[in-house]
């Protein structure tokens, strides 16, 4: 079985990109107590932009991610300032469903803009492969891992090493105290919002280049973002990572052992497992003072 | 007549008039065209005041009701197969057996989910449906997968061919109606709303809170199933991504919280708006998909500008126009009561 091998290798992979999105959108829930269910729908935004940059001025896609990423930080705060901010009250609760109309709003401008025909994103490192003990691995995927390991890291540098990233802790940890000491907790919010999105569109990218996408990708990409997270734990960075890597991994070998259209139900399987023993998820309780 | 009994003789008086203008629907708009519209707002209120059960009651938000109308749709499609039934009537009969297997699905999906609250229960419900949606698919010599399942198609007659099934959808919503309002007069719904209001006081207080969920849960995706194996009945063809669609799951949600999250009559009102709408627009863009831009833009308009719903804001607006014209206090109607159950009015 040399093809359960290669199964592990790829689902590590492309665990990496989502553990990318997984981490953007956890970042926003531990900073906001907010699920943005429209996290999808920002990743395909980012695919497609990065697409119509390529199609129109033949912008390599990665290249593309330094006009695409500073646009959706920007994007991200204005959703932020505009649509999540004013909630009152039950904020869990009128959060997911202002940012799933903002997913159906964005899959409906998409739908316009770019039709419902299935797209993907073209370069040479798509297809090129390189030899890596004894499996072909095309560089798409080393490309991207290496990606989101620099963009994740950038995260964690900005959350541990920076002021900026030591007030986004405090507010995880706590909202009321940060804001005793003098933390501007609106202004971390929105800035913390940007981050997640920035972050979807370089997802985007390296989900654009390693699957075909259209409009409606953002229901089984949420579907699949949000168990990660409930897996790891809502909140906590660590757990999306681990989260995101349980899953690949999983679906990956499932696919290859039993068969594909298996994979996700083995990963929902071991999801309801864990949330029967623990319901707040692998790092459900360490998050708040982790993360 | 004493104020409060006027009030509730009125109250009596428009329920009658509304259910004997719904039930003439087919008679004074026979056309197929305008039968269909009213086929799929009943529908609508129906899913609506099923889903405000557990949503607006214990205040879970269950983004993932459209697996039980799968469910029943599935269930129903393919007791029909297998007890080899012909079109006509006798279908109608299989729908409470649909609502029965939606019960133990619901059970077991309940159990789990319930383990968990707010934020990871909203989850938990989407990754559910996608789960049902996914073996909908997989289990191909038992669904058919994405080749679809067929229902056996009836014979009536051009103008006549709809009327059945608004009848079925219109009893489904007066007894989902029923049992909103059964629970809301009884302890059991009491139960309900101090969960929403506080689940840990509730269970300190002696509400019995996982039983009391569980319940709701599985009451509001038994109607919901029903719902759905009428609709699949009345479509004749279903397939996984068609009936366990996210959309009509937040559709419902939708619904009631335009009208009034946690009300008797808000889903209602929501589903009367909203459902009308919404065909006409796909009808109209739907295939540019700018629907969706405009369903996005109703969503946030409500949310942001009326997080409590239309039925608390007007009811509100009543009492206080009363308040100001008639002296003294009249007491207050069970709408006020009604209002001032709805979340959002906590304090003050």
């Amino acid at each position: 079985m040399t093809l359960v091998p290669q199964a592990i290798i790829l689902g590590i992979l492309t665990g990496g990109v989502y553990a990318l999105m997984a981490s953007g959108l956890t970042l926003i829930f531990g900073v906001m107590q907010i699920i943005n269910v429209g996290h999808g729908a920002l990743v395909i935004l980012g695919a497609y932009l990065s697409f119509a940059l390529l199609r129109s001025l033949h912008i390599d896609p990665f290249l593309s991610l330094v006009v695409t990423m500073p646009a959706m930080f920007v994007l991200g705060v204005v959703m932020q300032v505009v649509f999540v901010r004013p909630l009152k009250g039950d904020r869990e609760a009128l959060s997911v469903l202002v940012t799933y109309a903002l997913a159906l709003g964005i899959e409906g401008l998409l739908g316009f803009f770019f039709t419902n025909n299935y797209q993907q994103l073209n370069a040479w490192y798509e297809t090129a492969s390189i030899r890596l003990f004894n499996f072909r691995i095309a560089y798409v995927y080393i490309f991207g891992f290496a990606l989101c390991l620099a963009i994740l890291g950038g995260i964690f540098w900005m959350l541990y090493r920076t002021t900026f990233g030591r007030a986004i802790r405090a507010t995880m940890l706590n909202r009321t105290a940060a804001q005793l000491v003098g933390v501007d907790v609106d202004r971390v919010s929105a800035l913390a919002f940007g981050v997640g999105v920035a972050s979807a569109a370089a997802g985007g990218v390296v989900f654009g280049i390693t699957n075909v996408f259209n409009p409606g990708s953002h229901y089984d990409l949420i579907s699949r973002l949000l168990t990660i997270i409930v897996l790891g734990g809502l909140g906590s960075l660590r757990g999306a990572i681990v989260g995101a890597m349980v899953m690949l991994v999983t679906t990956d070998v499932t696919a290859v052992v039993i068969s594909p259209v298996w994979s996700s139900f083995v990963f929902f399987v071991i999801l309801v497992c864990v949330l029967v023993v623990r319901p707040q998820g692998l790092y459900g309780v360490t998050v708040r003072d982790r993360a | 007549m004493t104020p409060a009994r006027r009030t509730s003789a009125l109250k009596g008086g428009a329920l009658l008039v509304v259910v004997v203008l719904a039930l003439l629907v087919p008679v004074f708009a026979p056309d197929p065209a305008t039968t269909n519209i009213a086929v799929f707002t009943t529908m609508y209120v129906g899913l609506a005041t099923a889903w405000n059960i557990m949503g607006g009651y214990t205040g879970y938000i269950s983004l993932g009701h459209a697996a039980f109308f799968g469910f029943g749709s599935y269930a129903l499609g393919l007791l029909l197969a297998h007890l080899g039934i012909a079109a006509g009537y006798t279908p109608f009969l299989f729908v409470p057996v649909a609502g029965i297997l939606t019960v133990v699905i619901a059970l077991a999906i309940g159990w789990i989910a319930l383990r968990t609250r707010a934020a990871t229960f909203v989850i938990v419900t989407i990754a559910c449906m996608f789960l049902l949606q996914l073996l909908a698919e997989n289990l191909v010599s038992l669904t058919g997968g994405g080749s679809g399942l067929s229902f056996p198609v009836p014979t009536w007659s051009g103008d006549f061919f709809n009327t059945p099934y608004y009848y079925a959808m219109l009893v489904l919503a007066l007894v989902g109606l029923a049992v909103s309002a059964g629970i809301r007069r009884s302890k059991f719904g009491l139960g309900l709303l101090a969960i929403r209001d506080d689940e840990d006081k509730a269970l300190a207080v002696g509400v019995p809170a996982r039983g009391f969920k569980l319940t709701a849960f599985v009451i509001s995706a038994a109607l919901v199933g029903m719902i759905g194996a009428v609709y699949g009945y009345y479509v004749t063809y279903i397939y996984p991504q068609f009936v366990i669609d996210p959309l009509v799951g937040i559709s419902m949600v939708l619904m009631v919280f335009l009208g009034g999250l946690g009300t008797l009559w808000g889903p209602v009102v929501g589903a009367l708006i909203l459902e009308p709408a919404q065909l006409w627009l796909s009808y109209n863009f739907g295939a540019s998909r700018l629907y969706l831009v405009f369903y996005a833009a109703v969503f946030l308009v409500v949310i942001l500008l009326l997080p409590r719903g239309i039925v608390p804001s007007v009811t509100d607006l009543v009492v206080r126009w009363r308040h100001g014209s008639t002296a003294g206090p009249t007491g207050g109607s069970s709408e006020t009561r009604e209002a001032l159950a709805a979340p959002g009015v906590r304090s003050p």
